[in-house]
């Protein structure tokens, strides 16, 4: 049993799958930066009080989950989400929805998938993938980081679904209700509201570690890192920073670039041209994410790990927190005709 | 990023997948490109690991000292923390603590033990003779 899936790659796993999904389910219109757009993932927060691996939890997208909900959401497709506490039956709904020829959104965790390099796998339990068939026992896996869909065991696949700790899948399985086409015009209001989603996100979330404050706040924490923590500790949270900011997943410069490409894209459906200029400052600001990640690497390799060094990379958050405010700023002044 | 500087540095992923970056061609237009990595972010995932190797083998020391129990080794081998053994196991992460004791570890039924060594993926009999 094979569901005519088709795998397009992407750089985000949630992107991906809801891409997938909605073009599988007559949406053709949808690609990855506007599912992201639309479904507000540009985020960013610092949380001082949690750890992640020992080191600091630091995200540049939203919650997981969030994108597909609200993208299906402003564009008035209905979804099914289901969890299980019973494996069987966790099991056994996927095998229906199989047989009702839908291919199914699975949130899993990436320690036990097989097919990830051991150096990626950690207990991160919100990765996403489309199961999309079953032949000879095994599930076809269409897991949109990889270049080409790929199969795991009903083990596997059990395994990862139901992966514990820290945002635990629970079997959590999605797709959109029914099969749907959207207008140009639903597009558009979408667009909108997902950019009025991200400014306030970013612009007016109360309290200092999240939005463009969150970033400003990063920074001076930075600068304290080096007497805090020494230095070989501190450049250690500045690896895991960058590995959240460019790892695989993010499309490069902490998902800025993918934004950047979605107000492009928005632009298709919303003739403003001021979304061209401000597509722009996002391009500018993921380069000095980049360029911050050039600096933290030096610091992490030892071969920079004076407190001056530490400023500098402070400084440059600083930099960027003010560059993005002024970017929503300009999102949210933008008259929508 | 213009996608002619888009690195292409071989790390750990290579052998598995190329990655989509999103960079901009020379019209100025965002446009999709495969990377097989990044020097940056590849020293960033390696210094994460030897961390995490150092750890282990400080874990490692620490058990044939008689500071700990093997689960503690353990615990550091697989990357998880009291949180998530105790997710899988489900022991109370203070249970857990008082197993890290070598002399609470060697009095452990062997159904508990076997929980143990389910989640380590390896057999009841490692796990009990793993400092004879």
């Amino acid at each position: 049993m094979k569901i005519d899936f088709k795998h397009v790659q992407s750089a985000h796993c949630e992107n991906g799958v809801t891409t997938n999904l909605l073009r599988h389910n007559g949406l053709v219109q949808m690609t990855e930066p506007l599912a992201f757009g639309i479904g507000s993932g540009i985020f960013y927060i610092y949380i001082p009080f949690l750890k992640i691996n020992g080191g600091p939890a630091i995200a540049f997208r939203s919650m997981p989950g969030k994108i597909f909900k609200q993208t299906c959401n402003s564009l008035g497709i209905d979804i099914i989400r289901k969890t299980f506490s019973s494996k069987e039956k966790a099991g056994q709904f996927l095998d229906d929805c199989l047989k009702a020829d839908q291919p199914a959104g699975c949130q899993v965790g990436v320690y036990y998938l097989p097919y990830f390099p051991k150096e990626y796998r950690f207990h991160f339990n919100a990765h996403n993938l489309v199961v999309f068939g079953k032949e000879d026992g095994k599930y076809l896996i269409s897991d949109p980081v990889m270049e080409t869909p790929t199969d795991l065991t009903e083990y596997e696949l059990e395994r990862v679904r139901f992966a514990k700790g820290p945002l635990a899948p629970k079997g959590q399985i999605y797709f959109p209700k029914e099969k749907k086409t959207v207008s140009a015009e639903q597009l558009k209001i979408a667009i909108q509201k997902g950019i009025k989603g991200s400014v306030r996100d970013m612009l007016y979330i109360p309290g200092n570690i999240a939005g463009v404050k969150g970033i400003k706040y990063t920074g001076q924490k930075i600068k304290k890192w080096r007497d805090k923590l020494g230095v070989h500790k501190a450049g250690l949270y500045l690896a895991q920073l960058v590995r959240m900011q460019e790892e695989i997943g993010t499309g490069g410069g902490g998902f800025r670039f993918i934004y950047g490409a979605f107000l492009q894209q928005a632009h298709q459906y919303v003739l403003n041209d001021e979304l061209l200029e401000i597509s722009q400052k996002f391009t500018t600001s993921g380069d000095m994410w980049r360029n911050a990640a050039i600096q933290a690497a030096a610091i992490y390799r030892g071969r920079a790990t004076e407190q001056a060094d530490f400023n500098n990379m402070g400084d440059r958050l600083f930099e960027i927190s003010e560059l993005e405010k002024a970017a929503f700023k300009d999102l949210s002044k933008i008259k929508w005709q | 990023m213009k996608k002619a500087e888009l690195p292409q540095d071989p790390g750990s992923l290579n052998k598995y997948t190329k990655e989509v970056c999103y960079v901009v061609d020379e019209t100025g237009n965002y446009t999709t490109g495969l990377s097989s990595g990044w020097d940056i972010k590849i020293s960033a995932l390696d210094v994460t690991w030897s961390d995490i190797d150092n750890k282990t083998s400080d874990a490692m020391q620490k058990v044939k000292s008689g500071e700990v129990s093997p689960l503690f080794y353990y615990m550091q081998l697989r990357v998880m923390d009291l949180e998530i053994m105790a997710a899988y196991t489900g022991f109370w992460q203070w249970q857990i603590k008082r197993h890290f004791k070598p002399s609470v570890f060697k009095n452990l039924s062997d159904k508990k033990l076997q929980k143990y060594a389910s989640l380590f993926e390896i057999s009841l009999e490692e796990l009990k003779s793993f400092n004879q």
